[in-house]
């Protein structure tokens, strides 16, 4: 399974007055098994490409080859597409509307339609995935969860659609820092136990820098830069012309004199010790 | 310096009405909140924070103990209005709080509300957008904006009452990076200008700049001093299931290893400063 | 789409028409319903149009802009034709089987589309150069003397301003609900009618629980600000009727005499 993109376009309001290039000639390719953070500031276009991969907007050019499918012509069916890709919006709890968790999370493999056993085995799975008790929460309303849960149950209903391809737009938006960390852990969890790819948009630098194999940098709908956490924070001027910062460690590595792009507090230990110890 | 706000042996109790239980929100608190200061609270969700906030305005009312805002109990109907003229309120999501299409109408609500001269309310409104940096988009529709734009017009209506206190309730929550260094600016401005701030956050790098840093934990004070003095005691923060911030943790480490920082360093430009001291001396 | 609707709209501008005083635009578009009303022969009409024209060549709104939005009535336009002119008894001039066209038929049909194209249009010409926001205001004064007997102009006038202000927010709200929902595999476009009904449950659900959150949010929001009804509230818009109010005014009254008289007349 990889994901290869290429010279994507799409055009808001093509032909009228308002129309607007919100995407741009992006290219790049994800590898299995692969853990990507898309950085971008806000309006930069991120949340058009995510929509793209999961087939809700349609491109006005290029193609989205996904596991050697090319999701934008016009015979793939989008329940295809869906098995294949799910998408997890900012702030998914405020899309839960059933009477119980279990059958929130039952609707997006319900859609799918999976047989009854099939779709409780996914239930069950998914909700222990993302580190719930199956027992506790299942017959319970998902309103009267805490927000930390509600947010879990609602990556739940995306999970148990087991797509080979988990994109999540903000994921740790609005949460306190125990919670955040607690989901950030949990989409590790999930994505080292079903081994799929995992898209990660995030205004956190530091969860990128931590989490992410690949960083792809977006600005004005255009792919600015590409690589490896410790490539794309290396340039930092770079990044600040865009809007963007570097996580807090790495930028304070580079006021003491650390030329080495510093990613973890612990890396950050090491260098200093050895700075003052030379 | 003089007090501000009273807190005498505050509690507070959300009743469910269907199973008759209580839920203890804050338990015994004990505050004095000085005139001119900038308090920053600190606590995780369910730590009693935003329910301490909203006792400070009467929005929540005393379960017992009271709570005195300028000298007045806001448990007095009749002078409620004269609290919430005196301490305003930014809330934490910033579309649900602007009531008009307009922005300029929204500023205006406030003093609207307070029975202001129309011609004051104009030169209030032009002033306070003003003072958040939105003066041209005062006449653009709210949804147009970006949160953190719209943060900022919350902010100018509040400012328009003329309030002597500003409590910030997770003002900056749901906003980017960007909107979140703006609000913070707009802060530390007002701050400057004589008002007094009360800041409940859950993010350790905005309580940095705050002259005093409460933390709250299970409806309690846990910690209550300056920002040194708090991030003094880590263990006991980490006890609570809290992170300190991250100079705090840095210097924690490097001692750890053998390198003598100093202690109660908490911003980026001392452990800079100390660190190049260290290494200059070697 | 949504977007296409005129009906309700506000164009921007600063003509004269815009900068009139809501409450004499409120007047005079009723006066003109009421004239539409009166007026049953051409000449009456030509009248009613020629100053609803002048009035749209002031406001300097396009009148492409007016016509879409009589786009979404053309079908009740052509049904209330067909009504008349097929139902209305009297001379028949043609017939087809069961189908009479009659003098009085063909009369009062044009009659009625014609009152009904200058209706909409007129009406629309209040809300594409007023602001929603003073609108309000403008009703909500013009309805202030029923106060007193206890209607709840403000409070009216005060939930308008609210939903003018929400409906944006609630539109995109519903927008990122549906691709939410989507993603999870809803259909929405396929199927018949109870099917589409029934996967709308999962964008209904979100968006009432969100619209009762906006609404608590809101109304602690307003409590933290003071507000406490209309009593003792001051406005920063002062309404004052200035020259160009009492003109219009003025106009208008000339305007409803001229139609009067030339109904008696002819």
């Amino acid at each position: 399974m990889s994901i290869k993109v290429t010279k994507l376009n799409h055009i808001y309001d093509k032909g009228m007055p308002t129309e607007q290039a919100a995407l741009v000639d992006i290219s790049f390719e994800v590898n299995d098994g692969e853990i990507v953070g898309i950085i971008g500031h806000t309006g930069s276009g991120k949340s058009t490409l995510l929509q793209h991969l999961n087939g809700l907007l349609k491109a006005t050019s290029g193609s989205i080859e996904i596991g050697g499918v090319d999701i934008t012509q016009p015979g793939v069916s989008m329940v295809d597409i869906r098995k294949k890709v799910g998408l997890v919006f900012q702030y998914p709890e405020y899309q839960l509307f059933e009477v119980s968790v279990a059958k929130d999370v039952a609707y997006g493999p319900k859609n799918l339609g999976l047989t009854e056993e099939e779709i409780d085995e996914r239930v069950r799975e998914a909700i222990s995935l993302v580190g719930l008790d199956y027992d506790k929460v299942a017959d319970r309303s998902p309103f009267e969860l805490s927000g930390g849960q509600k947010r879990a149950v609602a990556i739940a209903g995306v999970v148990a659609m087991k797509p080979e391809v988990l994109i999540l737009d903000e994921p740790t938006a609005g949460l306190d820092p125990k919670t955040h960390k607690d989901v950030l852990g949990m989409i590790k969890e999930v994505h080292e136990r079903t081994g799929n790819i995992t898209i990660l948009v995030s205004h956190n630098m530091g969860d990128i820098a931590e989490m992410a194999d690949k960083v792809i940098v977006i600005d004005s709908g255009k792919l600015v830069t590409m690589g490896t956490p410790q490539e794309v924070f290396s340039k930092g001027e770079l990044l600040k012309s865009v809007g963007l910062d570097l996580p807090p460690i790495t930028e304070f590595c580079n006021e003491i004199g650390i030329n080495d792009t510093v990613l973890s507090l612990d890396e950050a230990v090491g260098k200093i010790v050895d700075l003052i110890k030379e | 310096m003089e007090k501000i706000i009273t807190i005498d042996n505050l509690i507070f109790e959300y009743a469910h009405s269907e199973e008759h239980s209580r839920q203890l929100a804050l338990n015994d608190v004990n505050l004095d909140i000085y005139a001119g200061s900038f308090t920053a609270i600190i606590g995780k969700n369910g730590s009693g924070k935003s329910t301490l906030a909203k006792n400070l305005n009467g929005l929540l009312i005393p379960t017992s103990g009271v709570v005195y805002v300028d000298g007045y109990d806001t448990a007095d109907d009749d002078t409620i209005w004269e609290i919430r003229q005196r301490a305003g309120m930014v809330f934490q999501n910033p579309d649900n709080q602007l009531v008009s299409s307009i922005v300029e109408d929204d500023v205006a609500f406030g003093p609207e509300n307070l029975g202001v001269e129309p011609a004051e309310i104009r030169r209030r409104v032009d002033k306070a957008l003003e003072d958040v940096n939105m003066g041209k988009y005062k006449n653009k529709a709210p949804h147009l904006l970006s949160g953190g734009q719209k943060q900022r017009i919350a902010i100018a209506g509040v400012v328009a009452m003329k309030p002597d206190i500003i409590i910030f309730d997770e003002p900056t929550a749901m906003l980017d990076p960007k909107g979140r260094k703006e609000i913070m600016k707009i802060i530390a401005e007002l701050h400057e200008e004589g008002i007094t701030v009360i800041l409940i956050t859950h993010f350790m790098e905005e309580v940095i700049d705050a002259d005093r840093v409460i933390i709250m934990h299970d409806g309690n004070v846990l910690l209550d001093g300056t920002p040194e003095e708090v991030f003094s005691k880590a263990d006991i923060i980490k006890g609570a299931n809290l992170e300190v911030p991250l100079m705090v943790e840095l210097g924690d480490r490097l001692r750890a290893q053998g390198i003598p920082v100093p202690k109660g360093i908490i911003k980026e430009e001392e452990m800079v400063k100390a660190i190049c001291q260290l290494k200059s001396q070697n | 789409m949504i977007r296409d609707i005129t009906l309700g709209q506000y164009y921007p501008g600063d003509s004269l028409i815009h900068k009139l005083d809501p409450r004499v635009k409120i007047i005079a578009t009723l006066l003109f319903i009421i004239e539409l009303f009166i007026v049953d022969n051409f000449i009456g009409f030509a009248i009613c149009g020629a100053v609803l024209a002048a009035v749209i060549i002031v406001s300097k709104v396009p009148l492409s802009f007016i016509m879409r939005g009589l786009k979404p009535i053309l079908f009740i336009l052509f049904f209330t034709f067909a009504l008349n002119i097929f139902m209305v008894k009297g001379e028949v001039i043609w017939s087809w089987g069961i189908l009479h066209i009659t003098k009085e038929g063909v009369r009062i049909a044009v009659f009625m589309a014609i009152r009904l194209v200058l209706l909409i249009i007129g009406s629309s010409m209040l809300t594409l150069a007023t602001k929603p926001l003073s609108l309000t205001d403008g009703i909500e004064r013009l309805l202030s003397p029923l106060a007193r007997f206890g209607f709840p102009s403000h409070e009216i006038a005060m939930m308008m301003t609210i939903a003018l202000r929400f409906i944006p927010t609630l539109l995109e709200e519903t927008d990122k609900i549906m691709k939410a929902q989507q993603a999870r595999g809803a259909d929405f476009e396929t199927g018949g009618l109870m099917k589409r009904a029934k996967a709308l449950i999962p964008v209904l659900v979100p968006l009432f629980v969100s619209a009762f959150r906006i609404a608590q949010d809101l109304a602690m929001a307003m409590e933290a600000r003071c507000y406490r009804g209309g009593d003792g509230r001051t406005r920063m818009h002062e309404m004052k009727l200035k020259k160009r109010d009492f003109i219009a005014f003025a106009l208008e009254a000339i305007f409803l005499a001229i139609v009067i008289i030339e109904a008696r007349m002819f």
